[in-house]
């Protein structure tokens, strides 16, 4: 099963229960059978303690399914070649029968859940059991308490905005640039949300751009520069009076499409509504001008640009690169919607573990009739099921749940407990603390996947899970299983979540080696950066930056600076 | 929701298509990888093909470690490969047969009809109505007793006389009552009419060697599914000639070698024979074919271009394939060319090798007709 994120419709707002809200859909009713079943099941989710926003019901058939899937749970999203290719891998895996999406669930209020149409009554219970679950999880967990909760109304938003642009400057110019930030896309910091890093005020004196939309110091030595192996036409920044006219018509066809334009300053008035940073941007050059100046004489001071390690690569880059309007909305939305699926990626085991706890107790202890029993066994199973080389989340969360529950209703926790080494006294502890139930629902308020794991993965439960760390074998052929050690299996796993798996990456200076070049520093762990894939998205980030970017990292035990000068790639060791 | 929708992802998916064909230029495209899935037809393991376009990330190598779960032993094996599919080596249990699934034979019409930019083809008149059919295979309570369902009834009777005590094994005898009875009744079904007809006629004289064969194969093949691709149902009949024609099934069609002289009258005279008798055109799309090397005996050249002249109007399209033999080019391409030239419904090609057969497609189907 998958679930999915929150959808509101952009139409009206009438929130009547079990109404189909979506403007533009056929008359989808929510089949008065399924009704009763979701008042039904609830209820009972109510009874357990379970908190939700308004639960909303649709019905769809496969195909409207595998489109919704692709486009992440909302019926609009931007438009981009990324979106075709997951249908066709949905679409195609489910034509080939390997997998079937059962339902949807998306972060908002109301909460809108699909459940496919071809599903028998105990699986349509089942999934909306489940989605009960994710749906209190939602509203509950800490980490989402700053996700908007009306995503649907932005998202077609967003997707208007882009379309937008793509109207007025083309499909192909949109598609790469919007490629260029997707490369960049998980250069957020995860604990952004938390900390105010910044006031609002304090952005005019520490941003500067680099310069008045050129990304150079006056513009005057643009010509070289620009120019760009990557295929880029050699346009020049329009600076006047600057370009030879013979190499602005460079032989290749290709429009730089970063090259800035003087006419593109000024955006029509129809604005909708923009985040306090962005005011600044829809602002006459002479604006611009005044920051520029101000960079300069931050570059004669040579003081450190940004004061502090930035975690939040996409934010510096919407305030300080050389962008167009149009590419800073087009990439303050991609994060935007980066944030937004943030604590989703950091919760997916107990998210999931939390709806299959709660889809189990209610259907079994209230739902089941007995008929039922072994068809919905067979598919509770299924979801449980799990590969030896991947762990399952729903499995992994519904046992550390139960586990939990367990040990907080027999008192096992706490320094005596901790401290008792007798096998046989550690089992059969109970203290009949009874303070399970408490236990699990504040875990669901108060973690992430890092710090559930880290808290409550211990060594008995890997024991009776039945945990191994598996390797490669010596010939470097095999797969093998290596040991069931309990600190490397924690430790793998915990790696494995931290920044949800993605390498921790900040900008160090702005203004590097006093020429204006971004250097980003990646803080390295154990694991290495990939390679060929490092030196792309270099080149993406220096499409944005307009000048030479660096990365520095540990590759094979040594210190390494990887640059991207716009031209040609440099590697340095450094010691 | 589904209309709305259906566009839009159509558009991106459409566009991501394109971009891993090559037919837009994206810098994205140098990411592509061919990735698969393993799935499952029946008993046999399927690839399916599933191009990835990967943007590049700043992200970590393959990781050395991992945690699974299960039962095992330090030094055992794992059986997939955790790193996903696309790795051939450390793959799938031994011994296992993969098929390789290629396209679906409507993506196949449909690249086809994108490279030679075929347009779709505009169907005529009311060929293409979905008829009404009753079929009788339902049970109805009443009804005319013209109608009436023997077996049923009784048995309806028996049952109801036991379930009331008045069945007696020792002499058994069955009264139905009226409420017993039952009838037949009808359901309507939509039935598909054939809506398009492919005559396919093939000189078999002795002049076409495998080889010629082979190309008319595959030339027909292509027609075929651009033709399944544009019509809901298609039917096709096949002719073969030498000196004398006479209607075969498609394996008869592709692998006879007759041999003697060339009279294509024979075959065009059947072919109006074939559609006056089952495809009236009103109500088909008629499509008749001819591959020859148009090596005709020269005084049936005559009445072929009559019988010819009487087909024309009949059919959507009439297509002429000459191939060119070792025995050089035959003359009876050129018989067409003088007298029917500018004809809009003719078309005519030549088949010289595989690469020719690209050309012909485009000169036959890209008519729209």
């Amino acid at each position: 099963m998958i679930r999915r994120r929150d959808t509101v419709p952009w139409g009206p707002q009438e929130s009547k229960e079990g109404k189909n809200l979506l403007k533009h859909s056929p008359a989808q009713k929510f089949p008065s059978e399924l009704k009763r079943m979701k008042y039904e099941i609830q209820d009972h989710a109510q009874e357990f303690g379970l908190d939700f926003f308004p639960v909303i019901f649709e019905v769809l058939d496969y195909q409207e399914i595998n489109e919704i899937a692709a486009y992440s749970g909302f019926p609009q999203r931007y438009p981009h070649w990324s979106f075709g290719m997951q249908f066709e891998e949905v679409s195609k895996s489910y034509a080939y029968g390997l997998s079937k999406i059962y339902e949807m669930v998306i972060n908002n209020d109301p909460c809108y859940a699909y459940l496919l149409k071809c599903n028998n009554l105990i699986d349509q219970k089942l999934v909306m059991a489940h989605v009960y679950g994710h749906c209190d999880f939602f509203k509950n967990n800490l980490y989402f308490s700053h996700t908007s909760r009306k995503m649907m109304d932005e998202m077609a938003n967003h997707a208007t905005r882009i379309q937008r642009y793509a109207d007025r400057y083309g499909t192909q110019a949109v598609e790469a640039f919007t490629d260029c930030c997707l490369s960049l896309e998980n250069l957020i910091d995860p604990h952004a949300t938390f900390i105010k890093r910044r006031d609002q005020d304090g952005l005019a004196d520490q941003s500067s751009i680099t310069s008045s939309g050129s990304g150079h110091e006056n513009g005057s030595s643009c010509c070289d520069q620009d120019k760009t192996p990557a295929g880029n036409s050699a346009g020049c920044s329009s600076s006047p009076g600057s370009c030879p006219p013979a190499e602005a018509k460079a032989e290749t066809r290709e429009v730089d499409l970063f090259a800035d334009d003087e006419d593109d300053e000024r955006i029509p008035d129809r604005r909708l509504h923009s985040k306090g940073y962005m005011d600044r941007y829809i602002n006459p050059p002479e604006f611009l001008r005044a920051r520029a100046e101000k960079l300069k004489a931050r570059r004669r001071e040579k003081k450190r640009f940004p004061e502090t390690p930035e975690a939040d690569v996409l934010l510096f880059l919407i305030e300080n690169a050389p962008l167009k309007n149009w590419q800073r909305d087009v990439l303050s939305i991609l994060r935007e919607e980066a944030y937004y699926f943030l604590p989703q990626g950091q919760t997916k085991i107990m998210n999931e573990g939390w709806a299959t706890h709660w889809h189990s107790r209610i259907m079994t202890e209230k739902i089941l009739k007995d008929s039922e029993v072994v068809d919905y066994a067979d598919h509770h199973s299924g979801t449980l099921g799990g590969g030896r080389t991947h762990i399952n989340p729903y499995k992994l969360g519904v046992e550390l749940y139960r586990e939990i529950e367990e040990r907080w209703n027999k008192g096992r926790f706490g320094k005596e407990y901790e401290e008792c080494d007798d096998l046989r006294v550690r089992e059969n502890w109970d203290r009949k603390a009874g303070l399970g139930r408490e236990k699990i629902f504040e875990v669901r308020r108060l973690y992430n996947d890092l710090t559930f794991i880290d808290t409550f993965l211990t060594e008995d439960f890997c024991r009776k899970q039945r945990f191994f760390v598996y390797g490669q074998d010596e010939n470097q052929r095999a797969w093998v299983i290596q040991n069931r050690e309990f600190p490397q299996i924690k430790k793998i796993i915990l790696d494995s979540l931290t920044n949800m798996g993605h390498p921790i990456i900040k900008v160090m200076d702005a203004n590097f080696e006093n020429r204006g070049d971004l250097l980003l520093l990646h803080q390295h762990e154990t694991r290495d950066l990939k390679w060929d894939f490092s030196r792309d998205t270099l080149v993406n980030l220096q499409r944005l930056w307009k000048r030479p970017v660096h990365v520095e990292t540990v590759r094979e035990g040594k210190k390494v600076r990887l640059t991207f000068d716009g031209r040609e790639h440099r590697e340095k060791l450094l010691d | 929701m589904t209309l709305y929708l259906a566009k839009r992802i159509e558009r991106d998916r459409a566009r991501f298509k394109k971009i891993v064909r090559g037919a837009i230029r994206s810098g994205i495209r140098k990411y592509i990888s061919h990735g698969e899935l393993i799935g499952r037809r029946g008993k046999d393991l399927v690839s399916i093909p599933l191009p990835q376009l990967e943007i590049p990330r700043f992200r970590f190598g393959q990781a050395k470690k991992g945690v699974g779960q299960g039962d095992g032993n330090p030094g055992d094996p794992i059986a997939v490969d955790p790193n996903g599919p696309g790795q051939k080596k450390a793959g799938s249990d031994p011994g296992e047969h993969i098929l390789e699934v290629e396209l679906t034979l409507e993506e196949l019409a449909e690249i086809l009809g994108e490279e030679l930019a075929l347009p779709r083809i505009e169907p005529r008149g009311k060929k293409n109505i979905v008829t009404q059919r009753d079929k009788y295979k339902s049970i109805s309570r009443s009804g005319p007793e013209a109608l009436r369902h023997f077996k049923r009834t009784f048995r309806q009777a028996l049952r109801r006389q036991v379930i009331s005590g008045t069945y007696d094994p020792a002499e058994p005898r069955v009264w139905p009552v009226k409420e017993d009875k039952l009838y037949r009744s009808w359901k309507t079904i939509p039935e598909r009419e054939s809506n398009a007809v492919v005559i396919y006629m093939m000189d078999v004289s002795g002049s076409m060697g495998d080889e010629e064969k082979e190309l008319v194969r595959l030339t027909s093949f292509w027609i075929d599914t651009w033709l399944t691709s544009q019509y809901t149902g298609v039917e096709r009949r096949f002719i073969i000639h030498d000196a004398v024609a006479r209607e075969v099934d498609s394996e008869t069609f592709f692998h006879t070698r007759e041999s003697g002289g060339t009279r294509i009258s024979s075959a065009y005279e059947l072919c109006l024979k074939m559609i006056r008798e089952s495809f009236p055109p009103q109500d088909y799309n008629l499509y008749p074919f001819h591959f020859t090397d148009g090596d005709n005996f020269s005084d049936d050249d005559e009445q072929a271009m009559d019988s010819l002249i009487r087909i024309i109007p009949q059919a959507n399209l009439f297509c002429y394939g000459q191939i060119e033999g070792t025995y050089g080019a035959g003359h009876f391409l050129k018989r067409i060319q003088e007298k029917v030239n500018g004809e809009e419904k003719v078309r005519t090609a030549t088949l010289r090798d595989r690469e020719s057969i690209y050309d012909a497609l485009k000169t036959f189907l890209s008519t729209g007709r």
